[in-house]
C-alpha cells in the first residue's frame, strides 16, 4: 500500500493508462453475462422441466431425515450419561426454575395463595419506578400505561411472561456480553475471532436456533430463554466492544501517563466515557431479545408469543390481532425506555449530572416508598393482586376480526386477483414462460445449481464461487432441494422488492429532508416491532399464501434497507454534489451518475440485508402457507417423527443464507476495496 | 538566505554540542533526565533492525526494505534539573515519538532514558506507574479530557489513581486550579470550557500530582494565536514560581526559541541540532537549520557576544557598558545613541567591542529578510 504511495505520480499513472482501455474493450458487461446465463437457463429448463426436481412430498422423509431422528433420539437417550448434555440440561434448569420464580412471584398463581405474590398493581408501580429513576417521569407514565393495557386487555400473565422471558435472557446476555465486548475492544485477535461467530449467529434466520436448542435445553421456558439469549447476544458484544474500543486514544494515553493501572482504565475511563454507546447496544439487545422471545412461542416459551401463534395456526385475525397489539405495546415501551435512558446517560455524561442531585434522590426515595407500598397492598387485597375483568379485550378482538372478515369480503375482490396476477406472473409462470420459481424449482436440480453458480460468479467472481458451491452441495444432501428452491425464490422475489422500495425511498429522503423527517420515525417504528407481528395484518389482507409471506418480508425489511440507501446516498460528500451540479447534470444525471455509484457499498449493503430479512420472514411465512422450508421447520416443531426434516430444513435455511450472504459479500469486495462503515452499518443493524 | 554578522565569530562557541553554560555535561549524575541511544523503530521485528547494518539506511529505504519505519534514530541528550528542553521539528520528524518514549507510552525499541535516577527503560510495569504517578506528568496536543468528569475531578485524577483520599485530593485539586487561573470552574464539565481553558485544565492535572518533570507535546498547537501566547506565558510564570523540569515538544520555532533554555531540532528522528536558541540561529548546523531560522527576527535572539569584535588596543573606553548576553535589540538604542562603540564587559573585563555598524548588520539584514517576503 505504502510502496505504492511512495512511487511518483507520474510513474503511478502509467501502467494503467496501457492497460486499461483493452481492458475495457474486451470485458463484457456483467449484467449481459448474466442475462445471457439466464436467457440459457430458460432454454435449458424449456425441454428439461419437471424431470429431476428432487421434489420430497409433505410427509416424505429420507434416510437423512431419519439419521437426524435418531442423532435425536440418541441423545435423549444419553442424557444421564453424556456430560455435553448434562451440563445443557443443568443450565436449562437454572433458566427453568428462574422463570418458575418469577412467574410465581408476579404473573401466575403462587398455591396455595390464588394469585401470584406480588399483584399488578405491585408490579405496575415498581416497573413504573423504574421508568422514573432511569428515564424519567414520562416514561414512567408510558410504562404505567403500558402494564394497565396489559390487564385491561386480557392479557396480563401472558404479557408478563414475555417479559420475565425477556429481562432473564438480556440479564445472562449482559453477564456474558460484556466480558465479551471488553475482551474484543482490547484484543484485536479477540475482535477477529469473535466476529466470525457474531457474524454466523446474525446471519442465521431465528427460526434456525430453535430446533437445536430444543434439543439441548429442553422445550418450555429454559429452551425460550436460551434461543433468545444466542439471538439477543451479538448486538451487546459488538456495539459495546465498538464503544469501548472508539474511547479517543487521547484521553486513554493522557489518562494512563498519570499511571492508572489497566483496572482503573478500564473502570474509570472506558466504561464511563462508552457508556452510552453501551446502553444503545443494550437497547438493540433488548429489542432483538422481544422479538426472539415471541418466536419461542414456538417452542412453548410462556408470552404474549402464545396467543399470537394460536390465532395464526388457524387463521383467525381476530384472535391474534390483541395480543399482537400488546407485543407492539411492550416494544414501544423498551425501546424508548432504553432510548430515553440513553440520552440521559449522554447528557449525564456531557453536561453534567443532575441539577437538584438531593431533590432527586428525595424524589426517588419517596416514590420508591409509595411503591412498595403498593406492592403491600397487592399482596394482601384481591382487587390489587388481579387484574378486574374487562370486555374490552374480546370487544377489541371481535372488532378485528369482523375489520379482517370485512376485508376478506370487500377488498379480495382486489387483493385477491392481485395476488394471483403477481402468483402466476412472477412465480408459477406457465407453461411456455416460466416464472422465477418455476425456473428454480421445476427445472433439474443440477441444471439449477450449475446456473446459481455460474451467476454467483459473474457477480462476485472466484471469491463468491466456492461458498456457493459449498452451501448447494450441503443443500443436496440435506434432501431438501425443491424446497430450499421455492424459499429462495421468495427471498429473491422479496428483496428484489425491497431494493426498489429502497432506492425510490432511499434517495427521496436523502434529498429531501421534509420526507426524511416524517418517513425515518415510520421506519423506526417499523423496525422496533418484533417479525412475527407483521404477519398478523398481512394476513388479513391476502389471506394464507406464499404471497402473504413474501409480503410480510418486504414489510419487515423495507425499513432497515431504506434506511442504510437513504444514508448512504446522504453520505455523498456536498462539494461532489455541487461539482456535478457545476458541470450542468440533470437531477436524473445527478442521482444516476453521482449519488448512487457512490453510495455503492450501501445499497450492497441493503441488498445484503434485504436478503437475510426476507429469508428469516419467508420461514416464518411457513405458518401462514408460505410452505417450503419454513413449513418443514414447524412440522419438525409439531411431529416428534419429523424432527430430522426439521432440523435438515433449519440447516438448509442456514445454508441458504449463508450462501446470499457470501455472494452479496463478494460482489461489493470485488469491485470497490471493502470500506470500513459497511461493518458499522452492519452492528447497527445486526440486532433487528 | 541572509548572511550571518561575521564580528567576533571566533569567541562564538560553536552549536552543534550540548553545553554552552549552564546544562551540565552529558552523562553527569545531576541530570534531571538523561536519554541515552535511544531507537524507535515502528514494524514487524523492529527490534532485529538496531545494532545491524540496516540501521544505517534512509528512512525511505529501511521501509522498502524490511517494512519498518524509524520514528527515533539512536537519540541522546541530557536534562538538567530546572531547565525549560524544546525539541522542535516538523511532523513526522519523530519529536511526539520521542516524548512518549520517556515514559513509556510508547515502548522505546532500544536505549535507555533515565529519569530523576531511575531507569525507566528497565522498569517493572508497577515501578513504571510509580514513575508516572509521582514524577513525571504530561500535558497533551488534543487535551486528553475525561468528558463525563467536572474539571475538579479530571485535575485529581493522577491524585485518585493513587489512591488519595476524595477529600483530600478535592483540596489539592482546588489549589491547583487557582494557580492556573481557573477558580469558579471547578465543577464545570469539559465540554463547557474553550479550548485555552480546556488546555488549562490539562495543565492542571499535570501539575496536581507534584511532579518533577513535565512533559508537554505540542500543548498550544490546536489553540489559536492570542490564546496561544497567553498560555505560553502562563508556561514561563509557572516556570518562574514552581521551577519545575520541562521537556516541550514543538513545530513552532518562535514558541522553541520564547520558552527554551535550549532547543533541540530533530528531522526524520534523528537530531540535527542542540543548542541555546541564540546558538541555533546565529550558528545553525546545517541548511536545514538555517532555513528554518531564516525567518527570526534575530535581533530579538542574538546576544551581543555574537556581533562583537574582539578589543583592540585604541578603542575608544566611554562608551556604555553592557553584558554579553544582552540581547542585541535591547542594546541597540543605547548603543546607536551613543557616539562611542558598546564595550562588552563580563566579570569586570572588557571582552568585546560592538559598534554601530554591527548592530545595524543584525537589524537590517533582518529587515532585508522580511522585506523580501511575499
Amino acid at each position: 500500500m505504502t510502496a505504492t504511495a511512495l512511487r511518483p505520480p507520474g510513474a503511478g499513472a502509467r501502467p494503467e493508462d496501457d492497460v486499461a482501455p483493452v481492458q475495457r474493450m474486451r470485458r463484457i458487461p456483467r449484467w449481459a453475462l448474466a442475462v445471457a446465463v439466464v436467457v440459457g437457463w430458460v432454454v435449458v429448463w424449456y425441454f428439461t422441466k419437471g424431470t429431476d426436481t428432487l421434489t420430497l412430498g409433505g410427509r416424505e422423509n429420507t434416510d437423512t431425515h431419519d439419521t437426524l431422528t435418531s442423532f435425536r433420539d440418541w441423545v435423549l437417550a444419553s442424557r444421564d450419561t453424556n456430560p455435553i448434555v448434562q451440563l445443557t440440561t443443568s443450565i436449562a434448569e437454572v433458566f427453568r426454575s428462574s422463570v418458575d420464580w418469577l412467574q410465581r412471584m408476579l404473573s401466575t398463581a403462587n398455591l396455595p395463595r390464588p394469585v401470584p405474590e406480588v399483584g399488578w398493581l405491585g408490579v405496575t408501580a415498581v416497573a413504573a419506578w423504574v421508568g422514573l429513576a432511569i428515564a424519567g417521569w414520562r416514561i414512567a407514565l408510558l410504562v404505567t400505561a403500558s402494564f394497565l393495557s396489559f390487564g385491561i386487555l386480557g392479557f396480563w400473565q401472558d404479557s408478563i411472561d414475555l417479559l420475565i422471558v425477556t429481562f432473564l435472557a438480556v440479564l445472562a446476555a449482559v453477564v456474558i456480553g460484556m466480558p465479551l465486548a471488553i475482551w474484543i475492544a482490547t484484543s484485536a485477535r479477540a475482535n477477529s475471532v469473535v466476529s466470525v461467530v457474531l457474524d454466523l449467529m446474525q446471519t442465521m434466520p431465528t427460526f434456525v436456533y430453535l430446533i437445536p436448542v430444543v434439543l439441548f435445553f429442553g422445550i418450555g421456558a429454559s429452551g425460550a430463554v436460551v434461543a433468545t439469549l444466542i439471538y439477543a447476544l451479538p448486538p451487546l458484544v459488538r456495539i459495546a466492544g465498538h464503544g469501548i474500543r472508539s474511547v479517543s486514544p487521547t484521553t486513554i494515553e493522557a489518562t494512563d501517563s498519570a499511571g492508572q493501572s489497566r483496572m482503573q482504565r478500564l473502570r474509570k475511563v472506558q466504561l464511563p466515557m462508552a457508556r452510552a454507546t453501551i446502553i444503545v447496544g443494550l437497547n438493540q439487545t433488548i429489542m432483538a431479545a422481544l422479538s426472539m422471545a415471541t418466536i419461542a412461542s414456538f417452542v412453548d416459551g410462556p408470552g404474549l408469543g402464545q396467543p399470537v401463534l394460536d390465532g395464526l395456526k388457524i387463521n383467525d385475525v381476530g384472535r391474534a390481532f390483541v395480543p399482537g397489539l400488546l407485543i407492539v405495546v411492550i416494544a414501544v415501551m423498551l425501546d424508548r425506555t432504553t432510548t430515553a435512558a440513553s440520552e440521559r446517560a449522554e447528557n449525564v455524561a456531557r453536561r453534567g449530572g443532575h441539577q437538584h442531585e438531593r431533590r432527586r434522590k428525595l424524589l426517588l426515595a419517596g416514590t420508591g416508598l409509595l411503591a412498595l407500598v403498593l406492592v403491600y397492598v397487592s399482596r394482601v387485597s384481591l382487587w390489587a393482586a388481579e387484574f378486574p375483568e374487562s370486555e374490552l379485550g374480546t370487544s377489541l378482538a371481535s372488532v378485528a376480526d369482523s375489520a379482517s372478515t370485512w376485508v376478506t369480503d370487500n377488498l379480495s375482490s382486489y387483493t385477491n386477483p392481485f395476488r394471483n396476477e403477481f402468483t402466476v406472473l412472477v412465480l408459477n409462470g406457465s407453461d411456455d414462460r416460466p416464472g422465477l420459481q418455476s425456473l428454480l424449482a421445476e427445472s433439474p436440480w443440477y441444471v439449477t445449481g450449475a446456473a446459481i453458480a455460474v451467476l454467483a460468479l459473474v457477480v462476485g467472481g472466484l471469491r463468491a464461487l466456492l461458498p456457493t458451491l459449498v452451501c448447494l452441495a450441503g443443500i443436496y444432501f440435506l434432501d431438501l432441494w425443491h424446497d430450499a428452491m421455492i424459499t429462495l425464490t421468495m427471498t429473491l422475489v422479496g428483496t428484489v422488492l425491497v431494493m426498489l422500495l429502497a432506492l425510490v425511498f432511499g434517495v427521496w429522503m436523502a434529498r429531501s429532508r421534509r420526507t426524511d423527517l416524517v418517513v425515518r420515525p415510520l421506519l423506526d417504528a417499523g423496525q422496533t416491532i418484533p417479525p412475527f407481528v407483521y404477519l398478523i395484518p398481512v394476513l388479513a389482507l391476502f389471506g394464507p399464501s406464499r404471497f402473504t409471506a413474501i409480503v410480510a418480508g418486504i414489510v419487515y425489511a423495507a425499513p432497515a434497507a431504506i434506511k442504510l440507501v437513504a444514508d448512504g446516498v446522504k453520505g455523498v460528500p456536498a462539494t461532489t454534489i455541487e461539482a456535478s451540479r457545476s458541470t450542468g447534470a440533470t437531477r436524473w444525471q445527478e442521482i444516476t451518475k453521482v449519488q448512487l455509484p457512490m453510495a455503492r457499498s450501501s445499497l450492497v449493503l441493503a441488498t445484503n440485508q434485504g436478503l437475510l430479512y426476507v429469508l428469516a420472514m419467508a420461514v416464518i411465512g411457513g405458518l401462514v402457507g408460505a410452505g417450503a422450508l419454513g413449513y418443514d421447520v414447524v412440522l419438525g416443531f409439531s411431529r416428534s417423527e419429523e424432527w430430522g426434516k426439521g432440523m435438515a430444513a433449519g440447516a438448509s435455511i442456514v445454508l441458504l443464507g449463508v450462501m446470499l450472504d457470501r455472494i452479496t459479500r463478494a460482489a461489493a469486495a470485488d469491485r470497490s476495496a471493502p470500506r470500513e462503515p459497511s461493518r458499522t452499518s452492519r452492528m447497527r443493524w445486526g440486532g433487528i | 538566505m541572509t548572511t550571518i554578522p561575521r564580528t567576533g565569530r571566533s569567541t562564538a562557541p560553536q552549536g552543534a554540542t550540548a553545553g554552552a553554560e549552564q546544562p551540565p555535561a552529558p552523562g553527569s549524575g545531576d541530570a534531571a533526565l538523561s536519554v541515552r541511544n535511544l531507537w524507535k523503530v515502528f514494524g514487524p521485528k523492529a527490534d532485529k533492525v538496531v545494532g545491524t547494518p540496516d540501521a544505517d539506511l534512509s528512512r525511505q529505504e529501511l521501509k522498502s526494505k524490511t517494512g519498518c519505519v524509524i520514528g527515533v534514530r539512536d537519540v541522546s541528550f541530557d536534562v538538567a534539573p530546572g531547565e525549560v528542553f524544546v525539541v522542535m521539528g516538523l511532523s513526522g520528524s519523530g519529536k511526539s515519538t520521542l516524548v512518549r518514549c520517556l515514559t513509556r507510552l510508547i515502548e522505546p525499541t532500544a536505549g535507555t532514558v533515565v529519569l530523576d535516577g531511575e531507569d525507566v527503560t528497565a522498569a517493572s510495569e508497577a515501578k513504571l506507574r510509580e514513575l508516572r504517578r509521582t514524577h513525571v506528568s504530561m500535558v497533551f496536543q488534543h487535551f486528553g479530557l475525561l468528558p463525563h468528569r467536572q474539571v475538579l475531578d479530571n485535575v485529581a485524577y493522577g491524585l485518585e489513581v493513587r489512591g488519595m483520599s476524595k477529600k483530600e485530593r478535592r483540596a489539592k485539586a482546588t489549589e491547583i486550579l487557582d494557580l492556573v487561573g481557573l477558580d469558579g470552574y471547578e465543577t464545570s464539565y469539559p465540554d463547557q470550557l474553550s479550548g485555552g481553558m480546556q488546555q488549562r485544565v490539562g495543565l492542571a492535572r499535570a501539575l496536581a500530582s507534584d511532579p518533577t518533570m513535565l512533559l508537554f507535546d505540542e500543548p498550544f498547537s490546536a489553540l489559536d494565536p492570542l490564546i496561544r501566547r497567553d498560555m505560553q506565558n502562563e508556561v514561563i510564570r509557572l516556570h518562574h514560581e514552581l521551577g519545575k523540569t520541562m521537556v516541550f515538544i514543538t513545530h513552532d520555532l518562535q514558541e522553541a526559541l520564547k520558552l527554551g533554555d535550549r532547543i533541540l531540532i530533530m528531522r526524520d528522528g534523528e537530531i540535527v541540532q542542540v543548542g541555546t536558541p541564540d546558538q541555533v540561529v546565529g550558528a545553525p548546523a546545517d541548511d536545514y537549520v538555517r532555513d528554518f531560522t531564516s525567518d527570526v527576527p534575530r535581533s530579538h535572539v542574538l546576544t551581543l557576544k555574537w556581533v562583537m569584535r574582539d578589543p583592540r588596543p585604541g578603542d575608544s573606553s566611554e562608551g556604555p557598558v553592557m553584558s554579553s548576553d544582552t540581547v542585541v535589540f535591547k542594546a541597540a538604542r543605547a548603543a546607536l545613541a551613543s557616539a562611542h562603540p558598546v564595550r562588552v564587559v563580563d566579570g569586570g573585563e572588557l571582552v568585546g567591542i560592538v559598534d554601530d555598524e554591527a548592530i545595524l548588520r543584525v537589524v537590517v539584514a533582518e529587515e532585508t529578510t522580511e522585506g523580501s517576503k511575499p
